[in-house]
């Protein structure tokens, strides 16, 4: 019988296991199904990570390093290359390699760290052939970065999300001619520091509100039609360009991989694609708990650390003193928000409770209003908001003792 | 009169920046954003990341960055320059792998230990 199993050894896996750890759980053990710990920042060789959280810039893989060594001194175990398929009502993980054949293991507290992954050109439906040559802009990278392999030579980007801007970028260095990227929004998905750093540097061409219309080519990708979008994202005839290239990338957004939640029987929010989660990140099932890109998609890796420490601290408090029963606030959604975590706060001790949320469109100076009964109980103020970047607010205890069982957080723009 | 995007902090200021003029920056909202504004036109810099072979572990390529920042113009020469380099595992993240890239004051370092 383990205290935690942690399902997921990216990120959030890691900083969960390790604060688990710290706060006194002994039994730790992580599963990952690839052949080392890290996750995705494995791929992610660019830098800009860990401002936040280690105050230096850092590589992906520089800031897997840092927590693979800091579980070093800990005595959490670790299964590799395994893979699970199922976790039950009553915390048991079964999961197979080829070293150990199936197994099932029993846990105390289960922490959800599986992540999220890229969607595919199934999922946005772009018209045209099938040829060889369209890729996420996620599993492009890894052949680039991980196998060594480019994926193409003239490249087309559909999606500015962070991961199309970083491979234009890497692309391009590599000797690849990245022709354009085309975000079918008004506004770009990625953070502007990857908009100048990769897209500017390089003279690539951001076309905002047009999309893809077709893609042409027999065996591999030879053509691509892009054309302007209307207010309702519909494609204005007249406007096409087209596109001699032979490859595709999508940067066009992640889906939270929850597959082992929904088969958990787990309450799921339909806006994150996540699991429901207590402040604590709790989810409906007692002792289980889920952090990182499995509950919502994070802006920047630091959030994810930070999320899932707080996962592994509660999961590891779990372990030692069970449930706490307590009254529960509920989060709603209102004016300008597309969705809050945590979606539920139970009424403890917390001097303060932290609720991150994205608003559903480019606001400038904004209020940020939580609202309980019809009133105004709080108020934060913001110069800017955007989709692309996650807010924060922090709800002191005495505000939250004075709210009824049901809260809205709304925004007002004034700018 | 050069215009760019500000990328010191989230907000994203939209600067004009005066070249004739000693570099003075207007659209800016802080200081920070005036000293991004006049290096980015007298000396932008730009830290490079990429990956050189390897042999003998588990995976084929490693992971690598520049020391520090290098300027902007050099950042083709110094991906080229790790294009015919092979570095045999067992090396440590932090490892020097080439020094002084492309003629830089920079070196090329290892990013991940393997």
């Amino acid at each position: 019988m383990f205290d935690i199993i942690v399902l997921g050894g990216g990120p959030a896996g890691l900083s969960a296991a390790y604060s688990a750890w710290k706060a006194g759980a002994e039994k730790i053990l992580i599963i990952e199904r690839d052949k080392e710990l890290g996750g995705i920042l494995n791929q992610c060789v660019h830098n800009g990570f860990g401002l936040h959280y280690f105050k230096e810039e850092l590589t992906g893989p520089e800031y897997a390093q840092r927590f693979i060594e800091m579980l070093k001194s800990t005595n959490v175990e670790v299964k590799l290359d395994t893979m699970v398929l199922d976790v039950s009502e009553n915390k048991v993980v079964s999961a197979v390699n080829s070293v150990d054949g199936f197994m099932t293991l029993e846990a105390k507290a289960i922490i959800l760290a599986m992540g999220c992954r890229e969607r595919t050109r199934g999922a946005i439906a772009i018209p045209g052939d099938r040829p060889a040559g369209v890729y996420t802009a996620g599993s492009a990278q890894k052949y680039l970065n991980i196998d060594g392999y480019m994926v193409g030579k003239r490249v087309l980007i559909l999606g500015s999300g962070d991961i199309g801007l970083i491979m234009a970028r890497r692309m391009t260095l590599e000797g690849a001619k990245v022709l354009a990227c085309v975000e079918v929004m008004p506004y770009s998905g990625g953070l502007n520091r990857n908009i100048v750093q990769c897209l500017n540097d390089f003279d690539i061409p951001l076309y905002l509100s047009h999309t893809i219309v077709d893609i042409q080519g027999k065996e591999r990708v030879e053509k691509v039609i892009v054309a302007k979008v209307d207010e309702s994202r519909r494609p204005i005839n007249g406007t096409e360009m087209e596109f001699d290239c032979d490859t595709v990338l999508l940067s066009v957004g992640l889906i939270p991989e929850n597959e082992l939640t929904r088969g958990a029987g787990i309450e799921m929010d339909g806006r994150t694609n996540g699991a429901v989660v207590f402040e604590n990140m709790e989810t409906s099932l007692e002792g289980v708990f889920a952090c990182g890109n499995v509950v919502h998609v994070h802006d920047l890796v630091d959030y994810v650390t930070a999320e899932s420490a707080r996962a592994g601290e509660a999961a590891a408090e779990y372990v030692k003193s069970g449930e706490k029963n307590a009254e529960i606030v509920t989060v709603k959604n209102g004016e300008g928000v597309t969705y809050t975590v945590p979606q539920k706060i139970r009424r403890t001790d917390n001097k303060f409770t932290e609720v991150f949320f994205r608003v559903n469109r480019v606001m400038a100076d904004s209020k940020i209003n939580v609202v309980s009964n019809g009133e105004v109980i709080a108020t934060f103020k913001r110069e800017h908001m955007a989709p692309g970047e996650m807010e924060k607010i922090i709800i002191p205890k005495k505000i939250l003792d004075s709210a009824s069982a049901e809260i809205t957080i709304e925004t007002k723009c004034e700018g | 009169m050069k215009e760019m995007i500000c990328i010191v902090c989230p907000k994203g200021c939209h600067l004009k920046v005066d070249e004739n003029n000693d570099y003075s920056v207007t659209g800016n909202a802080c200081p920070r954003g005036a000293e991004y504004g006049k290096n980015e036109l007298k000396n932008p810099m730009r830290m490079v990341t990429s990956t050189v072979k390897i042999e003998g572990a588990l995976l084929r390529r490693c992971p690598v960055k520049t020391s520090v920042a290098i300027p902007k113009g050099k950042m083709f020469e110094v991906v080229q320059a790790l294009n015919s380099v092979t570095v045999k595992s067992p090396i440590k993240c932090g490892d020097v792998i080439i020094k002084n890239v492309a003629g830089c004051e920079a070196d090329i370092i290892s990013a991940k230990s393997m």
